[in-house]
């Protein structure tokens, strides 16, 4: 378990990006706002803790474990430390019938680890995904879960590498 | 970059323009033009039901439900809030056609929906985008500020008493949402859980209120229905398959992407449209619905036409339209495993049949494919199958045991092949 | 009305009715996991399919709705396959454990898996294993066997009104659990367990104590509070091992609270007194019945004849049997001894109601009020299955108002509310009162003086409340009933119900506090202060009483103690006597609606212990009194409540009291039991004493200007000195209480503060 007597906070600008998205209900449904304020949350954060999962529960207005519940059941989500950047690969039949693995081999050498692994210097993690939707543009790879990649050849791949700082 | 060839969703849209998806092009192309009519003839609610009757809009989700009938269910009277919600979920895999609308061409769901909300006395609607595609909500989002800018979202839309608010809900990752309940829940902030119904949306839906659910490409193409009449719409396809649809192909072909053609065009000819098979491989199978439609082997295939009857009596489901195609290097049981997997990834654990059986129909195929199968194991697959098929909240039991049955009836000797050798027939992917 | 045919039966149902409703109305079982009466529907299991007629698939009875003409099949082929695919994909990961398992001979699932399981499995993958929980001391979890029926996390979120439970995770990966480090903390915590048809959800007091068959099922009645909870308690060998609800709609429906629950662990403590024993020369020295009987018979008498009988007191506790006060009252009345107190929190000798203080109506119709006004009252802690009923009242329309010196959640949605300094509620209550009149156009009694009272915009709400709509109730709290000025409190808020056309009703703190009151156990002088010369104690401590009460007893010339424990009455007591626990008794309590419930002892008492009616009705023999030859308690119960009981209960208030609205400053304290401070054996149940809400009972709390105005700090301690003594406390934050409120509860840890001026240090 993480032990940090720090509780993270949410940052003036992630409270008003929740904000934004609490006013889009009705204002006996905050919960509603749970699935954009813990990506919010994420996006500031790189990842869910516990601690964070506690802090966006309570500023929704939601038991923390129903904010839990949400943090888990879409994958998305990050509930453990990812890289600086996260590469989450489509190996889905329709991708995997235009080079999805091969995609996803080529990076698994070129980072010299395999899925759900880090980098060393903490640079970049590996993920499988699920269908992204955009089978027609295999390979797909999505870059730090809101950056969708298509046609992801080897050199493609090379290049956003490069381009990821 | 995505091939269209002819249809309502994407009439006149220019791909090289770099702003063809914005609202000074869309109303170049007419659009909004037919909420302006509305608004403007007084056309009645009921006039826009028996419109998108005529049309025989079928629903581009999946289930193909006839989009004006649905619309009438909606109780019109309801004293409180009601809701409209599109689905742009869109997680099927080889689906990949709503993406394009709200990137290329948002203003005609937003449209759609603006009608939707005034044919059913709605006055709020929200727009439940897969988790995937950020970069598309961002576009969506920005596609509401220039139609509420341009007045025809808000308040007293184009002066009339007529008030309608959309807004974009980000999924963040579960195939689960897509189905319309599922959706629902996960629009209240909680598990994508799909809810037994009865109760239907429609009586008990967002927040427990009345609600209609249509996807997006259904929605997208009430404009052109509402403008140019039901009628034509219809002649565009076939009866009971009206209008043009969105075929997303994926897979072996040389020009993947999404074709807009008028239902009941030949299978041949879409493959065509796509430049045929690639690399001039022969075509061994087709999944013609997404991944939760049975598999059809190239001959049958060859023999239908692109819509919902043709497809249903060859054995498998038009359904969101995606067609993966497969040549004849691929292995059917690693395609299986991998379809598999995916519905056992993706149940979302509420009911047991789903997530136990799930998870047994994948661990069964994935030690076939491991060459650690066992003679029984085929008739054990259709056996755990049959228990989960029709005994699920929701219909996602059903999708994870379609690619199963499917791949049985047809490829079943590959399957004994992989069990008897213990390994695959064609090299696969 | 709708007709349906189940298995060829023909009947017909209400409209909205399930196929499982209707299958239960004619006794037909559907097998099914999820599915629970009292939980909202979640089909999830599927265990339930049936099939219908016309229906293309099996569907799940729990929530398919009766349709006119439908045609239902629980047994048929379709039925029958459904129901066996759906046990088949249970039991592929569920653990063959049933011989360590405590849920074994009386788990669903191992009931159905006979009917419906094969004897081989086909599943031959490897099996899942889940990581068990800490949901802390009452609540045993062993998660692998989890069938994810959601019925555990539907009770906290639905009757608890909390969420404390969740389904985290995905597909097989969902887990029940509760927040990462995070303890299930509701008061009736303990009905997961009961709710869980596996074993996943165990008790952990009684964790591998039994099993289920070699326990017999005696029925008894809850000896904590005032709801008469009917209890099932299972006993081995003479000792109780566990209790639970027996279900009694009009009660306590299908649930018990956890002080019911798991106190039952005091029973079998080692703290248990088994032998009389008298002091002699400061030692203490085990004696027979006879002789400790003797000497008390002889005391008592002595005292009386030298300082009269005024110069004795008995002071019970609430919790005690009918026939108990009943005896006590008769043997003691033999020496002409009336001073008789079972109220024993009673802040105000000035509080008196006309017969015995009640509901005043039932509970079922309490809970069916248009709108209800809550005086003074922790509900949750005070009555933790009255809070339950109301909640769910509220859900169906219930506007429920508070009038409180805090703002605790009482989980459901709160219609208006008026919170006060505590030393503010009689001004809180004109304030409403005063609204009231002035809406209603009705006069207030002329003892009460509304001149300087304002209205404030939330008061005048409760009162535009509490006159509208027809049935309507107003209920005084343990927090009013303990105020220094209850009687005030009484008259100003039955005032308010006459106008208002309300019903007045009190919340007893006892299991028998309307016994009590029905026996005669209230006098109205304050035996404490008075110091008496002797005082005989009927299963009341200490912390039972008020402050002061360890003085009055060792000053005083004899004190003889009838408890179930040695550990604290020797120290002030001269005679210990072994009494019975309501475990080990036959009798009765009278539960706050005036509904009395007799019971029988389930268990031997332990050691030399008697049950106290018997011990009083020896004494009785022993002072040669007349009318002392009750051969059961039946024939006591028959002594005392020998007509309507209606006739014998009466809210009004006695006599007239001056009520008229005080100013105050400075800082004030709020001084509650604590949910496990309540009685002898609570405070004894290890279990309960290991919750968040024992910790509680040694805290300081106040709002963070509060806190603040001295220096104080959440997490730090805290000296706070009252009536010539001072204790040490934790300090937490509670953001609910007015500026200048501490929260001190009473309880044994703040046993030595006096009452009066309060004053908070920095500790
Ligand atoms: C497992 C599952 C996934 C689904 N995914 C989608 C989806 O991604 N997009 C969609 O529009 N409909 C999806 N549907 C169908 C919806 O439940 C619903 O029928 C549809 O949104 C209705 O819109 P339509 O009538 O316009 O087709 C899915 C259904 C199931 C059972
Ligand atoms: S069928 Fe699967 S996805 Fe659908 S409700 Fe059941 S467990 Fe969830
Ligand atoms: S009891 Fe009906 S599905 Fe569980």
């Amino acid at each position: 378990m993480v032990t940090s007597n720090q509780a993270p906070t949410l940052s003036a600008e992630s409270q008003a990006q929740i904000d934004r998205e609490l006013a889009k209900y009705p204002a006996d449904q905050r919960r509603s706002a749970l699935m954009s304020a813990l990506r919010i949350a994420q996006v500031e954060h790189r990842w869910l803790s516990n601690e964070l999962i506690a802090v966006v529960a309570d500023y929704v207005g939601v038991p923390p474990i129903a904010a839990m519940e949400v943090a888990t059941f879409y994958n998305m989500f990050d509930r453990a430390p990812v890289g600086r950047h996260k590469i989450t690969v489509c190996t889905n039949l329709p991708c995997a019938l235009s080079g999805g693995y091969k995609a996803a081999d080529y990076l698994k050498q070129k980072l010299g680890i395999g899925f759900n692994e880090t980098t060393a210097d903490g640079k970049f993690t590996l993920k499988e995904g699920e269908c992204m939707g955009a089978c027609g543009y295999a390979p797909v790879l999505l870059v730090n879960n809101h950056s969708m990649c298509n046609h992801m050849t080897p050199d493609a791949i090379d290049k956003k590498l490069a381009e990821l700082e | 970059m995505t091939v269209y060839v002819k249809g309502v969703v994407f009439e006149g849209v220019d791909f090289d323009d770099p702003k063809h998806w914005g609202i000074e092009a869309y109303m170049a192309r007419g659009g909004y033009t037919a909420l302006k009519k509305i608004l403007s003839t007084g056309m009645t609610q009921d006039e826009i039901i028996a419109e998108m009757k005529t049309s025989g809009l079928r629903g581009r989700g999946g289930a193909g439900f006839p989009t004006g009938l649905k619309w009438s269910f909606m109780p019109r009277s309801f004293p409180g809030q009601k809701y409209l919600v599109c689905n742009t979920d869109e997680g099927e895999p080889g689906t990949f056609k709503d993406l394009d609308i709200i990137v290329d061409n948002p203003h005609a769901l937003i449209e759609g929906m603006i009608i939707g909300g005034f044919a059913m006395g709605i006055t709020v609607g929200y727009n439940y985008i897969h988790g995937e595609v950020f970069e598309a909500y961002e576009r969506f989002e920005a596609a509401l500020e220039e139609a509420r800018a341009a007045g025809f979202l808000g308040d007293n839309i184009l002066g009339t008493s007529f008030c309608f608010q959309l807004h974009g809900h980000h999924g963040y990752g579960a195939y689960i949402c897509g189905e319309e309940t599922a959706l629902l829940e996960s629009l209240e902030g909680k598990k994508g859980q799909p809810r037994f119904k009865p109760p239907f949306p429609a009586s008990f839906g967002l927040y427990g209120k009345p609600t209609t659910i249509n996807n997006t490409e259904t929605f997208a193409s009430v404009p052109y229905i509402i403008r140019e009449g039901g009628q034509k719409f219809l002649e565009l396809g076939k009866p009971n398959n009206g209008g043009t649809k969105l075929f997303s192909v994926s897979g072996h072909v040389n020009r993947p992407g999404n074709y807009e053609i008028p239902l009941g065009t030949p299978f041949s000819e879409l493959l065509e449209m796509c430049g045929g098979m690639r690399d001039g491989k022969k075509l061994k199978a087709v999944i013609p619905g997404g991944s939760s439609a049975p598999v059809l082997p190239a001959d049958i295939m060859m023999q239908c036409t692109m819509d919902y009857d043709s497809i249903s009596k060859a054995g498998s489901m038009l359904g969101s339209g995606a067609v993966i195609v497969m040549d004849e290097t691929t292995c059917m049981v690693k395609a299986l495993e991998r379809l598999s997997y995916f519905y056992f990834e993706e149940s979302c654990g509420q009911c047991t049949p789903c997530r136990e059986g799930t998870g047994w129909l994948y661990r069964v195929v994935h030690r076939i494919e491991q060459g650690l199968g066992r003679p029984e194991d085929l008739d054990l697959l259709l056996s755990v199958g049959g228990n989960i098929a029709g005994r699920t909240i929701c219909a996602l039991g059903d999708a994870a045991v379609m690619p199963v049955q499917g791949m049985l009836k047809h490829f079943r000797s590959e399957f004994e092949h992989h069990i008897e050798h213990k390994q695959c027939l064609v090299p696969g992917f | 009305m709708l007709e349906i045919e189940i298995d060829g039966k023909k009947l017909t149902v209400p409209t909205g009715s399930t196929v499982m409703d209707a299958a239960n109305s004619i006794g037909v079982h559907i097998p099914h996991f999820c599915y629970h009466k009292k939980l909202s529907i979640a089909a999830n299991c599927r265990m339930c399919l049936v099939q219908v007629e016309k229906a293309p698939k099996p569907l799940p009875a729990c929530a398919t709705p009766v349709t006119d003409g439908m045609k239902v099949y629980t047994h048929s082929d379709m039925a029958v396959k459904a129901q066996k695919g759906v046990m088949e994909f249970l039991l592929i990961n569920h653990p063959l454990d049933c011989p360590i398992c405590d849920q074994g001979g009386e788990c669903q699932l191992q009931d159905l898996a006979v009917g419906y399981g094969q004897s081989g499995s086909r599943y031959e993958e490897e099996k899942r294993v889940v990581a068990n929980k800490n949901l802390g001391p009452l609540i045993s979890t062993d998660m692998t066997r989890c069938i994810h029926c959601s019925r555990c996390v539907r009770f906290t979120e639905e009757i608890a009104g909390y969420q404390e439970l969740g389904m985290p995770g995905r597909g097989e990966h969902t887990e029940v659990m509760s927040f990462i480090g995070k303890t299930v903390n509701s008061e009736i915590s303990g009905n997961v367990i009961d709710l869980c048809p596996v074993g996943a959800l165990t008790s952990k007091p009684f964790r591998y104590s039994a099993r289920t068959w070699e326990l017999s099922r005696r029925k008894s009645v809850g000896a904590h509070d005032g709801l008469g909870a009917n209890l099932v308690v299972q006993v081995k060998n003479n000792q109780v091992m566990r209790v639970l609800p027996l279900e009694n709609e009009a009660i306590n429906e299908c649930w018990l609270s956890d002080r019911d629950r798991f106190s039952y662990e005091a029973l079998n403590s080692a703290a248990r007194l088994t032998q009389p024993m008298v002091k002699d020369g400061g030692q203490w020295k085990v004696v027979g019945w006879q002789e400790a009987l003797e000497l008390v018979a002889t005391k008592l008498k002595g005292i009386t004849a030298s300082h009269g009988a005024d110069s004795v007191a008995a002071i019970a506790s609430p919790n005690s049997t009918l026939e108990e006060l009943y005896l006590l009252r008769k043997s003691l009345a033999g020496l002409d001894i009336r001073n008789l107190e079972a109220r024993t929190r009673l802040g105000d000798v000035r509080f008196e109601t006309k017969a015995a203080g009640w509901l005043g109506q039932s509970i079922v119709d309490l809970a069916a009020s248009e709108s209800l006004l809550l005086i003074g009252s922790t509900l949750r802690k005070e009555q933790p299955l009255l809070a339950q009923r109301l909640r769910q009242s509220v859900k169906k329309g219930l506007k429920l108002a508070l009038i409180n010196p805090h703002d605790d959640e009482l989980l459901c949605a709160v219609a208006g509310k008026l919170v006060v300094r505590p030393d503010q509620l009689v001004e809180g209550v004109l304030a409403v009162l005063k609204a009231a009149a002035d809406i209603t156009g009705k006069a207030v009694p002329a003892d009460i003086d509304l001149a300087g009272v304002e209205v404030s915009t939330e008061a005048r709400a409760l009162a535009e409340l509490i006159v509208a709509g027809e049935k309507k109730s107003l209920v005084l709290g343990n927090i009013a009933l303990q105020h220094e000025r209850a009687a005030e409190l009484h008259a100003a808020a039955a005032a308010l119900a006459e106008i208002a056309g309300a019903t007045l009703g009190l919340l007893r703190d006892g299991a028998n506090s309307v016994g009590a009151d029905i026996v005669g156990f209230a006098t109205n002088k304050d035996l404490i202060t008075a110091n008496k010369k002797a005082y005989v104690l009927l299963h009341s401590e200490l912390a039972d009483l008020k402050q002061g009460a360890k003085a009055a007893f060792e000053g005083a010339e004899f004190v003889v103690a009838m408890t179930s424990f040695a550990d604290e009455a020797r120290d002030y007591a001269d005679v210990l006597l072994p009494v019975s626990p309501f475990s080990e008794t036959s009798g009765t309590f009278v539960n706050m609606e005036g509904k009395p419930q007799s019971f029988n002892g389930v268990v031997r008492p332990l050691g030399e212990t008697r049950p106290a009616w018997k011990v009083l009705r020896v004494l009785g023999n022993i002072l040669g009194l007349n009318g002392f030859d009750y051969d059961s308690s039946e024939a006591v119960r028959g002594d005392v409540l020998n007509g309507d009981i209606a006739k014998v209960l009466d809210n009004t208030p006695a006599k007239a009291v001056a009520v008229k609205a005080q100013a105050t400053a400075g800082l004030v304290r709020l001084a509650e039991v604590p949910l496990y401070e309540t009685d002898a054996l609570v405070r004894r149940a290890p279990s309960l004493q290991a919750t968040v809400d024992a910790e509680s009972a040694a805290q300081l709390r106040a709002n963070a200007a509060t806190l603040a105005s001295f220096g104080l700090v959440a997490g730090g301690n805290a000296c706070v000195q009252q009536g010539g003594a001072s204790v040490t406390l934790a300090v937490a934050e509670d953001a609910g209480l007015p500026d200048q409120v501490v929260r001190v509860p009473f309880g044994r840890a703040t046993l030595a503060l006096g009452s009066g001026a309060i004053e908070v240090i920095k500790a």
